[in-house]
């Protein structure tokens, strides 16, 4: 057991490339379910929508990675209404199912093996990324040397990603403090009293779904850069399901709550993950073979994961900066 | 309330004759297609002990009865790309296997063909269908498969779309009356309780770990010569699963109802449920996919150019009578009036003497044991793994949503659309689009008629 090694390795995940996408899925969440109250269990499929967008920009039409960007955000921007027409005016429920069943659609969609010659089934796209990271500055490891570091291209993407995690949460913020954040928040609280103020609650929702559909394309990119490819698998179901339980550990409706949740989520599972497995492993094991292989050890921190999501949702909804009264959530 | 619970006995031990007599049936179609005739015996796969897939089939001469193996006819197996990958002749009992040498895993997704050397073929027997000397197969689970060459007369005409359709009707009918279980649990628990349970796919995995989990005891049990393992299995995985329904909502879901949880933190609750028990399912029972010891080759019956296998039918005769149990219980006991009052109004219905806890324990355990009933009769059908519920839990959901959430027969009959149109779309798209077209089809009915099928049309927003 070494657990300097579990530390380093866990800050490494916290702080790294994988954190950030999480931290941007949940931000997207945030706007959704925090402050507008719909329950978008899709966010891996509008980060699909906008990664494989910015990748085939680059493959297909030979454009630049920025020309794949803005596509990606039209791209997204027109999911979000696709999704939003025949739901927000539905119970929360429906969005629920619609987004969860949109999100697989679109994957199972982009991993067929009918586009493979455009799209590369099940291996994805790669070859796009040269743009990128022909503009990383530094070479060599960063970070603190002994505990933990980072490769060149991991810090660049990271330079990156904190930024655009920087400039998302300052632009929730000013989102929410603003009248129109008001109103969002109160359609959350009671969407009839907003309705009988003579607002277009209808207009609202759609407006919350794009605007964070779009923190949700941000991951997206995050995805294709971090790995330099995108591929269905990225965007599992599970990819959405993680990022809520980053913002709820964070707490919802809090401009910070994505970020610290997301660091800590990773943290947690990352260290989980390596106790496990070096709690299995070595001649004369901590866990004996009769409790679990270490295949079965891998599967613990999801176990972990799962419990904990119950736990939180049940125990401590509002998370750690939450607040309980924001949160009274309840189907409408 | 004395007449509903021994109605409710009557109905369960009814239901464990039936599966016990419609699944004994099969035995005797298997005894007869193994009858030890010394030299003749057909279809003799040997099991194999590696995590290999293999391709493997039977090839017989339908014009004999019973049907004689054909042996000593040259097999191949190819990739996409056209490389062979293994080739085999069948033995004296018609049989060829031929492993895939790669990790299962890996060779999820990708076609194989199989091609059967024409000019090998004794003197006089040729293909049925002279046209389909190769089949083309995609690999979806990691279980074995098998493929039919059905040798005799020529076919007067090949295969034509009809009988394509006709031949997915029949797989499509199987799958949908399964769904429909699975389906009609899930608005049952929704209707009284309000709940969408995202971890009800782990619900229909659990009866499939029971029958799963029976077929892998050491031992064999067996009346009167017949092996009965896989039937227990299945009766057991009902019984069970009723038994996990009423654990999973007393020890969560009625001390959250009793706490005021709302309904969205309660979803969000059955998705951590969902995470937690799908893994702790691969950790007892690995991530391979798996068939049944029993049933999983059976000799097809053959209805002009129409495969069923006994296999199929009894599946479907189980699933329909349970559900055309299920409903008339509903409909006609005092417990089933009772449900469908706290489904419409449970604070008038407890005003009105029902005891509405009781009423929603009881459709928890109802609703459980038909899902996981319907788990294990997946798990026959196609084979078992730990995500089997996982895979169509978006399918019930759709089916559920189409037919109206919450309604009786809405489950049901937005289950057969959802089924029937999952295969027979097969016939036009490629069958990796099949799930694709039926999720599209539950978002396009929310755009026309929110409220389902044969839901009331109220506000739901």
């Amino acid at each position: 057991m070494d657990v300097l090694d579990i530390l380093g390795l866990s800050l490494q995940q916290a702080f790294g490339p994988t954190a950030i996408i999480l931290c941007l899925a949940a931000i997207g969440l945030n706007v959704h379910f925090g402050y507008a109250g719909l329950l978008n269990f899709g966010q891996a499929g509008f980060m699909a929508v906008a990664g494989y967008a910015m990748a085939t920009t680059v493959t297909i039409f030979s454009s630049s990675l920025l020309v794949g960007v803005l596509w990606g955000f039209v791209l997204t921007i027109l999911f979000a209404l696709l999704l939003g027409a025949p739901t927000l005016r539905l119970r929360a429920d429906y969005l629920a199912i619609v987004t969860i069943a949109a999100s697989e659609i679109v994957r199972q969609s982009i991993g067929a093996a009918a586009f493979s010659d455009k799209l590369g089934g099940q291996d994805g796209v790669t070859n796009f990324i040269s743009g990128f990271r022909n503009l990383n500055p530094y070479t060599g490891r960063k970070g603190i040397p002994g505990l933990v570091t980072w490769s060149a291209y991991d810090s660049w993407v990271m330079t990156v990603g904190w930024s655009l995690v920087a400039i998302s949460c300052l632009i929730v913020w000013l989102l929410m403090r603003s009248p129109w954040g008001r109103v969002m928040k109160s359609i959350r609280e009671d969407e009839d009293a907003v309705r009988s103020l003579g607002k277009n609650v209808y207009y609202y929702k759609m407006q919350a779904l794009i605007i964070g559909g779009l923190f949700g394309a941000l991951a997206g990119y995050m995805t294709a850069f971090r790995s330099a490819v995108v591929g269905p698998s990225f965007f599992a179901t599970d990819v959405t399901f993680f990022a809520y339980t980053a913002l709820l550990i964070g707490g919802a409706a809090r401009v910070l709550g994505p970020v610290v949740g997301a660091a800590i989520f990773w943290f947690l599972l990352t260290a989980l993950g390596i106790f496990f497995s070096q709690a299995t492993t070595g001649s004369d094991p901590l866990i004996p073979t009769w409790i679990m292989s270490s295949t079965q050890a891998s599967l613990m921190r999801f176990i972990f994961l799962g419990l904990g999501l119950m736990l939180l949702m049940i125990f401590r909804p509002q998370g750690i900066f939450g607040d309980r009264r924001e949160l009274a959530i309840d189907a409408r | 309330m004395h007449t509903p619970r021994s109605r409710l006995a009557v109905f369960s031990s009814t239901l464990i004759v039936a599966v016990v007599g419609i699944l004994s049936l099969i035995g005797p179609a298997q005894a007869v297609s193994s009858s030890p005739a010394g030299a003749t015996k057909a279809c003799q796969y040997e099991p194999h002990e590696d995590d290999l897939i293999h391709v493997k089939g039977c090839l017989r001469d339908e014009r004999k009865t019973p049907p004689a193996p054909v042996a000593g006819v040259d097999v191949t197996v190819s990739d996409s790309s056209g490389a062979e990958i293994g080739t085999s002749t069948t033995d004296e009992s018609g049989v060829f296997d031929i492993p895939l040498a790669d990790s299962p895993i890996k060779l999820l997704g990708k076609e194989f063909t199989i091609r059967i050397d024409e000019d090998s073929l004794p003197e006089g027997a040729g293909l049925r269908n002279p046209e389909q000397v190769e089949l083309t197969i995609t690999l979806k689970t990691t279980s074995d498969q098998s493929v039919i060459f059905p040798i005799g007369d020529p076919l007067a005409g090949s295969e034509g779309k009809l009988v394509q359709a006709a031949q997915l009707l029949v797989g499509g009918l199987v799958f949908s009356s399964l769904l429909a279980m699975a389906s009609l649990g899930l608005s049952m628990i929704f209707g009284t309780t309000g709940l969408t349970n995202f971890a009800h796919g782990e619900l229909i995995t659990f009866g499939a770990i029971v029958a799963y989990s029976v077929d892998k005891l050491p031992g064999s049990l067996s009346v009167a010569g017949t092996d009965i393992t896989v039937v227990v299995g299945v009766v057991l995985a009902f019984v069970l699963s009723g038994l996990f329904g009423w654990a999973n909502d007393a020890a969560l879901w009625r001390p959250l109802r009793s706490r005021g949880t709302g309904v969205i933190a309660m979803m969000i609750v059955s998705i951590g449920l969902s995470i937690f028990l799908r893994n702790v399912y691969q950790f007892f029972t690995g991530a391979q996919a798996r068939n049944l010891s029993q049933y999983s080759s059976v000799t097809p019956w053959e209805f002009g150019p129409i495969l069923v296998t006994p296999k199929e039918v009894a599946v479907f005769l189980i699933a329909m009578s349970t559900l055309f149990a299920a409903t008339w219980l509903l409909g006609h006991t005092r417990l089933g009036k009772a449900t469908r009052a706290v489904a419409d109004n449970p604070a008038l219905s407890a005003s009105t003497g029902i005891n509405v806890e009781r009423v929603i324990s009881i459709v928890w355990i109802a609703g459980t044991a038909l899902t996981g009933l319907s788990g294990a009769l997946l798990a026959l059908t196609q084979g078992f793994d730990y995500q089997i519920g996982f895979k169509i839990l978006l399918l019930v959901f759709a089916a559920v949503v189409l037919g109206g959430l919450g309604t009786i027969w809405g489950a049901i009959v937005g289950a057969f659309i959802i089924g029937l149109f999952t295969e027979l779309t097969t016939l036009f798209v490629p069958a990796e689009f099949k799930f694709v077209g039926a999720l599209l089809v539950l978002i396009l009915v929310l755009l026309w008629r929110p409220q389902g099928l044969l839901g009331k049309a109220q506000r739901v927003g």
